[in-house]
């Protein structure tokens, strides 16, 4: 390991790698789930063959968005972030970061071919088999070694709040993802390489799981992602974060009280009513500090608001944090028992996780990467604000297409399932409830292929920024050009 | 305030801020995961539900094999419409041997918690292997390829893995792994050892092929669910939760 002095110049080359890593997963991810949403609208697309299946495709693209998209996202913000605001090299420098690099890379190939091969623990967002699950744990720890030893090496006083969302968020998923795949390997029996038994089974299987899957959503999606929003919108807006002391109180509120919220995706079902409750109260609490981060967010711009009219990037920071804002209060809403009765089980669900994974993760990704990739390669800005504009609104509109279309389909869906006739039996068969759902899938995938369209903008902005173009000033928008 | 002063401590030590994240998120999955293994009354005391039979627990690894999950529930919520479509509310005691548990979360087809002979074989197998043909309508991919041999070379590992988590599977079962798959397959004899061991386990090929074939292991578990608690003999008390 190098030692590095004051002088050692930020280790940018393992950031850059983890840029162009996330452009990439992003696209395929998004690709995948494009896919998987026409699958849904034209069956036919399953192609009759085993590895094709919505089945084995959907973990693709969950792993790929979120583990793929997501960690690359959360390597390349938190290894900039930590090194600029301790002032330290990366711990362990270049040779340890690539080390990282890589393995997570190869990592998420191998994850993905085993899924399409028919491989998996049966575990939403935790389908790796066990020693898939060795592995990244390896990786994470190293992960771990790098960022807190670039910590101890800093030359401030204090670690800024970015780094506590970060850090959190390491330290966290390493105890989800250690106590949701206790598993015992066939192979230990004479069985396959391939297949293990989780520990625990039925209800308490299930209360893991969900402790674990919301908690994914909770630090790996939600506080790493304020990490960024702590680093990037005051970096872009030029102005400091809005209230420190809201950043310690919305800080610990969050942490603890997110890893309670795991029940609300059991309710009603076969876990003990107490457990219930304590997720829904826990839950609805949860409000609290999502938007205490969200105002801290958004006061950041205070004295800065023309920002949004002049700089397409901080539209896409502003606007994440406003789809964070709304996402952390449909959330509690549908964590209330009677809501959720309905919202169960349908595509209402599917909506509140993409305005989230959509609007809030991966715009303020967008917005980090619109900001990274000039500055790591020294270009005074990306090639054409213009397109991030464009990027911009076509993601929107991908957006609002999508969410909207899944809630009319989940709450259309939900009071089909109840709804009775004048003789008092079931109004509607199940397949009958199917069929209505064929125009909002199409709608819902227009969408997503809006999104597609918008990454595929972003890239070619990237490419041209990277080669070193600039494009024509008259295309650069002035201060005057406002939407 | 004094708070905020101490919490200088914290922001200036990363071992301090490591100790107070980790006591932070620590607190509420204790509380809501460890007395799930302690309240008694988290599992009913019912009768009838025993492990799987070796041929439903391969046909229960292709059902995770193909992600089922990711479009079916088997958990049955206590609610009129529910219960009126799928049958009795599912009881924690029916998934208690299901490592992992398969409840899903999201019903793009419907929920299997009790799809245990509603429908014959051979509608199954159709469907499985393209659902349009029964149900025009249906969104479900086709599953051609289940038409294969079964590969259980490994089952009585799968079972003795199991029995490592907690799965009450006798040597006697273990042992005779293979030989009751091959009976459950193939006879619709009544007396045969597998019927004595795996109380209610379907009987007999589900395809029209002599050898087993994964369409016979999955429709194995697909009619076994929900089937093994018999429900007239459960008193409401005993369910209670």
């Amino acid at each position: 390991m190098s030692t590095n002095t004051d002088a050692t110049p930020y280790c940018e080359d393992v950031v850059k790698k983890f840029v162009l890593a996330a452009t990439f997963w992003g696209v395929v991810g998004f690709l995948a789930g494009d896919f998987i949403a026409w699958q849904l609208a034209f069956p036919i697309l399953n192609l009759d063959l085993e590895w094709t299946t919505f089945g084995r495709l959907r973990p693709v693209h969950t792993s790929a968005v979120i583990f793929a998209f997501g960690g690359n996202i959360l390597f390349s913000t938190s290894l900039y972030c930590v090194q600029r605001t301790c002032r330290a090299s990366l711990f362990g420098g270049r040779g340890f970061g690539t080390f990282i690099f890589w393995n997570f890379q190869i990592f998420i190939v191998v994850a993905a071919l085993t899924y399409v091969l028919g491989f998996s623990q049966g575990q939403e967002y935790a389908e790796p088999e066990w020693w898939l699950d060795l592995w990244l744990t390896v990786i994470w720890v190293c992960y771990l070694l790098a960022f807190a030893g670039t910590i101890m090496k800093r030359k401030e006083p204090h670690i800024y709040v970015a780094n506590w969302f970060f850090f959190a968020m390491i330290l966290t998923v390493a105890m989800l993802h250690l106590g949701n795949n206790i598993a015992v390997p066939a192979a230990l029996f004479g069985g396959s390489w391939m297949k293990s038994y989780n520990l625990f089974g039925g209800v308490q299987n299930a209360m893991t799981q969900w402790w674990y899957g919301h908690n994914a959503v909770g630090f790996f999606l939600t506080a790493g992602f304020l990490g960024i929003m702590y680093y990037f919108v005051p970096k872009r807006a030029e102005r400091p974060v809005y209230s420190y002391r809201l950043s310690i109180v919305h800080f610990w509120a969050l942490i603890f009280l997110y890893i309670w919220a795991g029940p609300h995706h059991l309710h009603y079902t076969a876990l003990p009513d107490w457990a219930q409750t304590l997720g829904m109260t826990f839950s609805v609490m949860l409000w609290m500090p999502s938007w205490g981060g969200m105002i801290n967010g958004l006061m950041t711009l205070s004295g800065a608001w023309d920002k949004l009219r002049t700089d397409p990037v901080m539209r896409f920071l502003v606007s994440s944090v406003a789809f964070y804002g709304m996402s952390t209060f449909e959330g509690p809403m549908m964590s209330v028992k009677a809501v959720n009765s309905l919202s169960h089980y349908t595509d209402w669900t599917i909506g509140h996780v993409h305005s989230g994974a959509l609007g809030w993760v991966a715009f303020v990704s967008f917005g980090a990467l619109y900001y990274l990739v000039p500055k790591l390669w020294n270009r005074k800005e990306v090639y054409s604000l213009q397109l991030v504009g464009l990027h911009f609104w076509i993601a929107t509109i991908g957006i609002v297409l999508y969410i909207t279309a899944m809630w009319i389909s989940g709450i259309m869906q939900g009071l089909m399932w109840r709804a009775y006739d004048n003789l008092g039996f079931l109004q509607y068969s199940f397949i009958e409830t199917v069929e209505a759902m064929h125009p909002y899938y199409v709608i819902r995938a227009l969408g997503g292929v809006l999104f597609v369209l918008g990454s595929l903008v972003m890239v070619y902005n990237f490419y041209k920024t990277i080669k070193g173009d600039v494009a024509a000033p008259a295309a650069q928008p002035s201060t005057a050009a406002a939407r | 305030m004094s708070v905020f002063k101490h919490h200088a401590k914290l922001e200036t030590n990363v071992f301090f801020l490591a100790v107070g994240i980790l006591v932070s998120v620590v607190v509420g999955g204790l509380v809501e995961v460890v007395p799930l293994f302690t309240i008694e009354s988290t599992i009913e005391k019912v009768d009838g539900v025993r492990p799987y039979s070796p041929l439903e627990l391969a046909g229960r690894n292709i059902y995770i094999r193909e992600g089922c999950y990711n479009c079916h529930s088997q958990m049955i919520r206590p609610f009129k419409d529910e219960v009126e479509r799928y049958g009795h509310y599912s009881l924690a005691a029916e998934s208690k041997y299901d490592h992992p548990f398969q409840w899903g979360s999201k019903r793009t087809g419907p929920d299997l918690a009790r799809v245990g002979g509603k429908y014959t074989n051979d509608w199954h197998v159709r469907h499985l292997i393209n659902p349009r043909d029964v149900v025009p309508e249906s969104i479900m991919p086709g599953y051609p390829h289940l038409k294969r041999s079964l590969d259980y070379s490994a089952i009585q590992a799968d079972m003795t893995a199991l029995s490592v988590v907690g799965v009450p599977y006798s040597k006697d079962q273990i042992a005779n792994a293979k030989k009751d798959l091959e009976e459950q397959a193939t006879s619709e004899d009544t007396s045969a050892a597998v019927a004595g061991r795996y109380p209610k386990a379907k009987l007999g090929s589900a395809d029209a092929d002599p050898k087993v074939t994964e369409l016979d292991a999955l429709v194995a578990y697909l009619q076994v669910l929900g089937t093994m608690v018999n429900f007239t003999t459960v008193t409401p008390e005993k369910i209670a939760r």
